[in-house]
C-alpha cells in the first residue's frame, strides 16, 4: 500500500483547513517562485521525466502535451484551460480536489501556465458543482490577496491570472473543444480536430485543456522530484492516482493509491470489500462508465493501471471504479447508462444523436428480454458504426460500455430473451 | 439533447432588469474575459438572471442578448443546450434525484419514489402550490456519495427512502437540513473512518 508520505492530496477528506494558511502548513505555495524560475523547458522535461498521463480519461503524457505549446504565437495570447466538468458517471475525484485542496489546483494553474507559456487559465468547472465553486473562487482570491497571482505572481516575476467560469448542466463540456465553445458562450458541441488547441483554441489562440487533477499533482512533482513519481506505479504507468470506489462495496469511498494497485486489493483495503464477499462479485466498470465492463474472474487479479487495463480491452479512465454484486440486473446497468449517453449526445453528429436513440430503445427492450437473439448482433453492430464515425469521443464512449456488456455477459441477455418468450407462449 | 420548454406568453414578465446587487455581480463576470469576448458571460448572466428571478424569462434573455451585444437566437442556443436553465415558473425549490447507474446501484430508484410520494408529482412537474418541482438529472458527479439527492444547490449524500422523506419533511417546515452526507462519515472518506492519511495532513 502507498505511504501516507508519498500521498499528494493529504487533505483529500476536508479533515483539515482547505484555505491558504492549511494549505500553506501541507507544504503549498512553498517557494513557488524557485520552479517557475527553472523556466518552461525544464518545467516539461520534468513533467515528462514523471511520466504522468492525463488524469482526466484519456492518459495522454501532460508534459508532452505541454511541449505543443507554440513559443512563437504571432502576438496572440496563450490560455490554460482546466477542465473540472467533472461528470463521468462514477467519476467524482476533481469534487475532493476543488473542495478541499483548491489551493492545490490554483498553484499548478500557475506552474503549468508559466510552462506553457499562458496569460491565464480558465477553470471551466460544472454547474451542479456550486459549493466546490465557492471554494474555489475564495481559494483564488487568497491568493492574489497574497500575491500569489496576478502581477509578478508569487514573485515569480510572472504575470498570471485565473477565472473560474462556471457550466449548466452538459456533460459533453467535458469534451475539450466543446469545452471551448462554451467558455467562448456558445452551446457546447465540439470542433473538428484540427486545429487541436495548441495550435488555435480558446479565442482563436493557443491553449491547453487539463484535468483538475494532472495540474493539482504538478505542483508536488516538481517540487518532490520526477523520479519520485516515476518511481511509483511501473513504467508507463507511473506516480499516484485518485481513486473513486462506488456501488456494491461496504465503504464507497475516494482513495489515493499507487498507480498499478490489484483491483481487488484496492476494494478490499479502502472500501470494505464487495458487499456479501468477493465471490458475490458480478462485475467491475474499472474507470468510469465509458470503460468497459470487466467480470469477475479478471477483477480477481487485474492491475489498475492504463496498460493493463487496455490488454484487457477496457481502460484505467478517469479511476472510477463501479462495483456491481451478483444481485444487479446487469441488463438494466446498462441500459440507464445508454439512456445518459442518448440524453447527453450535443446532436451535432447523426450516428451520435441518432445511434443512441435506437440503443438506448432496444436496451430497453433488452432488458425485459422483449427481443429477437439477432438483435444482440445488431445491436453490436450498430455501436460500432456510432464508433469512431462522430466528431467526438462521445460516440465511442457510449457505445465501449454497450459492446462490452455484449462481449461478457451475452448468455445473460440470451437468457433474459428466452425466459420472455417462454412466458409469452406459456 | 435537453427536452426544452418555455413558459407561455401569459406567464412572462414584459420587462427585465438586474437589480444593482446583481448588476454589479455580472459586471464582475463580464470582467473575467478578454475585451471583445463578453460573450463568454452569457452563462454566468443567465445563471444570475435565473437566480434573481427563479427563471429564465424572455425578456431576461433579450436583457443579456442586449448586455453582452450578442443575437438573441445566439442566447436562446445557450439557454436551449444546457439543462440548468429553467425556462418555465416551476417551483421555488428545486429538487434533483440522480438516476444514472453509480446512485441506481445505490437505490436512487427508492429516493425517486419518496420524492415522488411525498411531493405528490412526477419528474418535471411543480407542486401545484409552487413550492416544489422534481427534477430527474444524470451523473451529479458524486457517486461514492450516492444516491445523491440535489436540492437547490447543496447535495444531500447517502440518502434513502426514509432520509428522503425526512429532508423534504423538513423543507416543508421552511427548515434547511445540514448538506453532505446523511451517514456517519467525513466527506468522501470510507464509513467507520479513512484508512489513509493518518500520519499526515496537518494538525490543525
Amino acid at each position: 500500500m502507498l505511504r501516507d508520505e508519498d500521498r499528494i492530496f493529504t487533505n483529500l477528506y476536508g479533515r483539515h483547513d482547505w484555505r491558504l494558511a492549511g494549505a500553506r502548513k501541507r507544504g503549498d505555495w512553498d517557494n513557488t517562485a524557485a520552479i517557475i524560475k527553472l523556466g518552461r523547458d525544464e518545467i516539461v522535461n520534468r513533467m515528462k521525466a514523471s511520466g504522468l498521463r492525463g488524469r482526466g480519461g484519456a492518459g495522454f503524457p501532460t508534459g508532452l502535451k505541454w511541449s505543443f505549446m507554440p513559443k512563437d504565437t504571432g502576438g496572440r495570447p496563450s490560455y490554460l484551460v482546466v477542465n473540472a466538468d467533472e461528470g463521468e458517471p462514477g467519476t467524482c475525484k476533481d469534487r475532493d480536489i476543488m473542495r478541499h485542496d483548491p489551493h492545490k489546483l490554483v498553484e499548478g494553474c500557475l506552474i503549468a501556465g508559466s510552462a506553457i507559456g499562458a496569460t491565464a487559465a480558465y477553470i471551466y468547472i460544472r454547474g451542479e458543482f456550486y459549493n466546490e465553486a465557492r471554494h474555489l473562487q475564495i481559494a483564488i482570491d487568497e491568493a492574489y490577496d497574497a500575491g500569489l497571482l496576478g502581477k509578478n505572481a508569487a514573485n515569480s516575476g510572472f504575470d498570471f491570472d485565473v477565472y473560474v467560469h462556471r457550466g449548466a448542466g452538459a456533460y459533453l463540456c467535458g469534451e475539450e473543444t466543446a469545452l471551448i465553445e462554451s467558455l467562448e458562450g456558445k452551446k457546447g458541441q465540439p470542433r473538428l480536430k484540427p486545429p487541436f488547441p495548441a495550435g488555435a483554441g480558446l479565442y482563436g489562440c493557443p491553449s491547453t485543456v487539463n484535468n483538475v487533477e494532472s495540474i493539482a499533482v504538478a505542483p508536488t512533482i516538481l517540487r518532490r522530484g520526477a523520479e519520485w513519481f516515476a518511481g511509483l506505479g511501473r513504467e508507463n504507468n507511473t506516480g499516484t492516482k485518485l481513486f473513486c470506489i462506488s456501488g456494491h462495496v461496504e465503504r464507497p469511498c475516494n482513495v489515493e493509491e499507487e498507480m498499478g494497485i490489484p483491483l481487488r486489493e484496492l476494494i478490499e483495503k479502502h472500501a470494505g470489500g464487495v458487499r456479501g464477499g468477493w465471490d458475490n462479485l458480478l462485475a467491475v466498470i474499472p474507470g468510469g462508465s465509458s470503460t468497459p465492463v470487466l467480470p469477475k474472474n479478471i477483477c480477481d487479479d487485474i492491475l489498475m493501471d492504463f496498460d493493463s487495463l487496455r490488454g484487457v480491452g477496457s481502460g484505467l479512465g478517469t479511476a472510477a471504479v463501479i462495483v456491481m454484486d451478483k444481485s444487479t440486473d446487469i441488463i438494466k446497468a446498462f441500459a440507464r447508462l445508454a439512456h445518459f449517453y442518448r440524453h447527453e449526445s450535443c446532436g451535432q453528429c447523426t450516428p451520435c444523436r441518432e445511434g443512441f436513440g435506437w440503443v438506448e430503445r432496444v436496451m430497453d427492450r433488452m432488458v425485459i428480454g422483449n427481443a429477437r437473439v439477432e438483435e444482440i448482433d445488431m445491436l453490436f453492430e450498430v455501436t460500432k458504426e456510432i464508433e469512431g464515425h462522430t466528431i467526438c469521443a462521445h460516440g465511442d464512449g457510449g457505445s465501449w460500455p454497450i459492446q462490452g456488456l455484449i462481449r461478457h455477459f451475452r448468455p445473460v441477455m440470451e437468457a433474459r430473451i428466452a425466459a420472455y418468450h417462454a412466458k409469452a407462449a406459456a | 439533447m435537453s427536452h426544452f420548454r418555455i413558459a407561455d406568453d401569459a406567464h412572462q414578465p414584459k420587462t427585465f432588469a438586474f437589480t444593482p446587487e446583481f448588476q454589479e455581480k455580472a459586471n464582475k463576470e463580464i470582467a473575467k474575459y478578454p475585451a471583445g469576448r463578453q460573450q463568454s458571460a452569457v452563462m454566468a448572466l443567465l445563471d444570475l438572471a435565473q437566480r434573481q428571478h427563479g427563471w429564465v424569462t424572455r425578456a431576461a434573455v433579450a436583457h443579456i442578448a442586449d448586455l453582452l451585444g450578442m443575437a438573441e437566437i445566439r442566447v436562446w442556443e445557450v439557454v436551449s443546450f444546457y439543462t440548468m436553465y429553467r425556462t418555465t415558473p416551476g417551483g421555488r425549490i428545486n429538487v434533483h434525484v440522480c438516476t444514472t447507474t453509480p446512485c441506481w446501484l445505490r437505490g436512487s430508484d427508492a429516493v425517486t419514489a419518496a420524492c415522488k410520494s411525498k411531493l405528490g408529482i412526477g419528474f418535471g412537474e411543480a407542486t401545484e402550490d409552487g413550492q416544489f418541482a422534481l427534477h430527474e438529472v444524470e451523473c451529479l458527479g458524486a457517486c461514492v456519495n450516492a444516491p445523491i439527492l440535489q436540492i437547490d444547490d447543496d447535495y444531500y449524500e447517502d440518502v434513502d427512502g426514509p432520509k428522503t422523506e425526512a429532508i423534504l419533511d423538513a423543507f416543508m417546515r421552511g427548515e434547511t437540513p445540514t448538506p453532505g452526507p446523511q451517514v456517519d462519515r467525513q466527506t468522501s472518506a470510507p464509513v467507520g473512518g479513512a484508512t489513509t492519511l493518518h500520519s499526515v495532513g496537518g494538525d490543525d
